[in-house]
């Protein structure tokens, strides 16, 4: 009983851990935010979402989105152009996801480059995170 | 409240941090005794080009694309391949200079022309001079794999030639040998792997 009440608070510990987390990255953003635009109030999740879905034609001649390798849905496994599978993107679907914030702006510069041929801005990125950590 | 976060925060990541440690340790003691070890020749056919992973060449390396043996290309190609990242098979995967030293250290000290493997060997045989940056554009991998219809390496579960887990499930411990060859059928899925 002793060890099932432990492993029951480790677990709430652990997922506590992961919400504080996943809210975290979130606030840096808006705390970069702030800096710079002092009416700044939240993240527009339908932007973030918009972020996602848009497609274009890339400088190679590709039309590309972020779908192009996290499929349409964000919860969903994806598949890079090398063939590799992609953990789902969402935090709701895989919550190591939006945890670490050197992560995810690596991840940011590389792919913003992949689908915009440029860095995204810290707007942007905000709207994102916002998005993805509102998928149920 | 924040404050019981900030402790749980702080004690989690050194757990993570000592185990970390603790793996590496265990890779490394491993890798020198494999090394220093004599090996017999049934051995030494199988030998992986790549005895232990480098830890940031698994990180920066293998999100999009699998772990390719470093001996399957000479140190001539790493090389070039590591300074040209930001334009990396058509996409920009610049790493930091610490980073990059770090897995070009690992990827030339396992190149085809500084250890031994069989594979590595065999390829590093028909390119000459060259410094290849595409194993799959190798004389070697071309006579290979001319049995392979150009269909067949587009099926869904392989994708193109550069996926040779599709098939050689050992490819990323240098294992290529014939009989451990399976190729996905037509309507398979890509695989999870690691």
């Amino acid at each position: 009983m002793k060890q099932i009440r432990f492993k029951f608070l480790f677990g709430l510990t652990v997922l506590a851990f992961n919400t504080y987390a996943a809210d975290n990255v979130l606030r840096v953003f808006e705390e970069r935010e702030k800096k710079t635009n002092s009416s700044f109030t939240a993240f527009s999740i339908a932007q973030g979402e918009k972020i996602f879905r848009s497609e274009r034609v890339n400088s190679k001649g590709e039309k590309v989105s972020c779908m192009t390798c996290h499929t349409a849905n964000p919860k969903a496994e994806g598949l890079t152009r090398a063939n590799k599978v992609i953990a789902p993107l969402a935090p709701a679907a895989n919550q190591e996801r939006f945890t670490d914030i050197a992560k995810v702006e690596k991840w940011f510069k590389r792919n913003c480059k992949d689908v915009l041929d440029r860095e995204c801005t810290n707007t942007e990125k905000g709207h994102f995170t916002a998005w993805i950590l509102s998928v149920k | 409240m924040k404050k019981t976060f900030l402790l749980l925060l702080i004690m989690t990541s050194v757990t993570a941090t000592m185990n970390a440690w603790t793996d590496d340790d265990d890779d490394e003691h491993e890798g020198k005794h494999r090394e220093s070890r004599s090996v017999s020749y049934t051995e030494r056919r199988q030998v992986t080009t790549a005895p232990v992973m480098n830890a940031k060449f698994k990180a920066e390396c293998t999100s999009c694309h699998m772990a390719y043996p470093p001996g399957l290309l000479p140190a001539r190609s790493w090389t070039q391949m590591m300074n040209t990242l930001d334009k990396h098979f058509g996409e920009d995967a610049s790493i930091d200079e610490a980073t990059k030293k770090e897995v070009l250290e690992y990827l030339l000290k396992y190149s085809s022309d500084h250890a031994y493997s069989r594979r590595g060997t065999k390829i590093l045989a028909t390119i000459g001079n060259n410094a290849p940056m595409r194993i799959t554009e190798t004389p070697y991998f071309i006579r290979k794999h001319d049995e392979i219809a150009d269909s067949t390496f587009k099926r869904k579960a392989i994708g193109s030639k550069s996926n040779c887990l599709a098939c050689h499930s050992g490819a990323e411990s240098g294992y290529f040998e014939e009989d451990n060859v399976r190729i996905p059928r037509a309507n398979e899925l890509p695989s999870k792997k690691k």
